[in-house]
């Protein structure tokens, strides 16, 4: 983009926001094992598609764990981003008066100084760590969705991000606007082709969630297992908004940390957190959200459920800070660790900062399926090992709403393979 | 596993079982035949709920001495899913809550997965279970919602013995007719295709549930052994006036060895 044409507080602002990465490059983050990124190249570019049927066999196949379908009939709008390049992005014809879907950097070419002075670096901060740095300095695209004022779309929009190469990184800045009185249902997954080992997917998402507006989030990650992920995401609600994330993890990884801060700063806002974790092989799993509610009225809940295996340590964080006195949040993390040489941390986290009136609550328990549950099912006739698979399954079949079916089905299915393993 | 049709249905010989360290049962000889319900009386912490569940195996139910045969198996060699599908049923007297697991599933893994609507509309209505089918079993039910749910349960597992531990027990004058009319259903098989008739072990402390249910004879648990047996509701009707230890000696029952 060149600078001539912007007005001379976005090139502040540019500027504002590469001095604040660029100070930021070497900072180690507060959370997870530190990696090294200097040890990775930028992604490259690829070939622009014109049907998703196109995609090679593998990935459609690769892609369609996360969510993501190639056939588009159930789906209003999609991109596709290999690697550097969005190779594909559509909306489909009924809604195309309702869904802008492109790459953030085609956005801010198109809204620089809309963009700039409201969604470009507003949610997170570039200067958070060097993940934010790096995305900031090394930007490699990302998706940029936004749902007009007022159309409630219930079919989802879905988003996909992938890897085909080993030893590079991937730097994603993601945007999604769903205006006032809108809804939007994005399905996002991110992924790897199955002959990725190493690399580093740095993500960052802003959502902005207009009044009355309505925002459901589902990702589903599915890495390799030497693959790091650093997701920053930041979320605003205005007044009434609702925003709800849904989080999947079913494959092994290498390291994974995030933790999504919702500001509820809207009368009446809502967030809600749903996750959904296997932590498998030696995958380092470092998860959680923060919700501060600060508009009078706001309310958000957090759910977590975790079975870890194997050799797997999963952190499970849940962050609650009240600001204002009509707020109501509650957290519920339970875990069941499914292997001796796992390790699950449960670390809730309330905070009410001058707000007397702030409800905060959380239940957090790590501990097995209780053996009377198991031999209860198994009076009904069913072996031990499909008795612990359905109540494993129950343990984490949360009412995740907005979940498709395929998705659904993925989990039923890791769980059935994991609980068999851990016999 | 052989299985011979003259033998009885379940014959425990001389059972002696051990919680913990504790010897609950103390050599309980018991023979119950197909088509034969029978009642197990005694008082609290007798061991009666012990016997059913070492009957259907549950773990902590230490078998020191002697066994219990069902068609002719020891089921000493049976897993607890494997004596449920060789025809053992249990109505549980404090079933635990499974957080995740509907009782709609626990229906159709009763049935071996059939179960179709149509069958489950058949237990709805049999047994009022309204909105208890799409819950998570147990969590939260209430104590006649929780015996209504076992019924459920047995009805669509359809076994060939079915245990009862006090089936009736914090169920209201309403329901211990549904109850009772499901546990008809079961052990006399009306209105069902099977001509066999099925068995039954029922433990009460009121005999309320035989107002709607027959039985053949009953049977005191007491110091560990079956102490007497006889007519079911003449034991309870003396057991209710002269209590426990008198009723061990007295004449109604026919003496044992
Ligand atoms: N799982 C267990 N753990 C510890 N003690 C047990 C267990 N099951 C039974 N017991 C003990 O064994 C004894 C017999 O208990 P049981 O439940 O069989 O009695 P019951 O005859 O069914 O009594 P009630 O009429 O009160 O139901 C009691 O002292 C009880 O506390
Ligand atoms: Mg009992």
């Amino acid at each position: 983009m060149s600078d001539t044409q912007l007005s001379p507080s976005a090139i502040a602002r540019l500027e504002e926001i590469r001095i604040a990465a660029e100070s930021a490059i070497d900072k180690q983050a507060a959370l997870g094992p530190d990696v090294d990124i200097t040890r990775f190249k930028t992604v490259s570019e690829q070939q622009k598609i014109d049907s998703l049927e196109s995609l090679e066999k593998q990935v459609k196949e690769t892609v369609i764990h996360s969510g993501f379908m190639a056939d588009e009939s159930d789906r209003s709008a999609s991109y596709f981003q290999m690697d550097r390049t969005p190779i594909y992005e559509r909306v489909q014809k009924a809604f195309d008066d309702a869904i802008e879907i492109m790459s953030t950097e085609d956005a801010l070419r198109l809204w620089p100084e809309e963009m700039l002075e409201k969604y470009w670096w507003r949610a997170v901060m570039p200067d958070k760590d060097k993940y934010t740095a790096l995305v900031a300095l090394h930007q490699t695209e990302g998706y940029f969705i936004r749902v007009k004022a007022g159309r409630k779309v219930e079919k989802p929009i879905q988003a996909c991000l992938f890897v085909s190469e080993s030893n590079v990184s991937q730097n994603v800045h993601n945007i999604i606007i769903v205006e006032d009185g809108a809804e939007a249902n994005v399905i996002t997954g991110c992924n790897v082709h199955v002959d990725v080992k190493e690399g580093l997917h740095a993500g960052i998402s802003e959502f902005y969630v207009g009044k009355g507006a309505k925002l459901t989030f589902t990702m589903v990650h599915n890495w390799a297992e030497d693959f790091s992920v650093r997701p920053r995401t930041g979320v605003i609600v205005d007044d009434d908004g609702v925003y709800i994330n849904n989080y999947v993890l079913l494959t092994p990884v290498k390291s994974i940390q995030s933790f999504p801060v919702a500001k509820l700063e809207g009368t009446n806002s809502t967030a809600v957190f749903n996750s959904i974790v296997y932590g498998l092989k030696d995958s380092h799993i470092d998860l959680g959200s923060e919700a501060q509610l600060i508009g009078e009225g706001s309310r958000s809940e957090a759910v977590a459920r975790t079975v870890s295996l194997d050799e797997s340590v999963v952190y499970s964080r849940g962050r609650l800070i009240g600001r204002t006195n009509d707020c109501k949040a509650h957290l519920d993390c339970r875990g069941i660790v499914q292997s001796p040489n796992s390790t699950q941390w449960a670390i809730p986290d309330l905070a009410s900062e001058g707000a007397p009136g702030a409800e905060l609550s959380h239940e957090a328990a790590i501990s097995p399926i209780a053996a009377e549950e198991i031999y209860y099912l198994m009076t009904r006739g069913l072996p031990k090992d499909e008795a612990v698979s359905m109540i494993t399954r129950g343990f984490v079949n949360i009412d995740i709403p907005g979940l498709p079916d395929v998705l659904r089905k993925q989990i039923d299915k890791a769980i059935e393979e994991t609980s068999k393993e851990a016999m | 596993m052989t299985s011979d049709t003259t033998a009885p249905l379940l014959d425990i010989q001389d059972l002696h079982v051990s919680v913990g360290d504790r010897e609950i049962l103390r050599g309980v000889d018991l023979t119950i035949n197909e088509g034969e319900t029978h009642v197990l009386l005694g008082p609290n912490g007798g061991g009666k709920s012990t016997l059913l569940n070492t009957i259907v195996g549950m773990p902590g139910y230490r078998v020191t001495q002697g066994r219990v045969l069902f068609k002719g198996v020891d089921l000493a060699e049976l897993e607890v899913d494997e004596r449920a599908r060789l025809g053992i049923g249990i109505a549980f007297q404090r079933p635990p809550a499974v957080r995740g697991v509907k009782l709609r599933q626990m229906l159709e893994v009763a049935a071996r997965g059939e179960l179709d609507d149509e069958a489950i509309a058949t237990l709805d209505e049999e047994l009022n279970l309204g909105h208890m089918l799409a819950r998570d079993v147990n969590m939260g039910f209430s104590g006649g919602e929780a015996k209504r749910s076992e019924m459920a349960q047995l009805l669509a597992q359809m076994p060939d013995l079915a245990l009862f531990d006090e089936p009736e027990s914090g169920v209201d004058l309403d329901n211990i007719a549904v109850v009772g009319g499901a546990m008809n259903a079961l052990l006399k098989g009306e209105g069902r295709i099977s001509e066999r008739r099925r068995s039954g072990l029922i433990i009460t402390h009121t005999g309320h549930i035989l107002e709607f249910v027959n039985a053949d004879v009953a049977h005191v648990l007491y110091n560990g052994r079956l102490a007497c047996k006889g007519n079911p509701l003449d034991l309870i009707d003396e057991i209710s006036s002269h209590g426990y230890d008198a009723c061990v000696e007295c004449k109604l029952c026919q003496t044992l060895s």
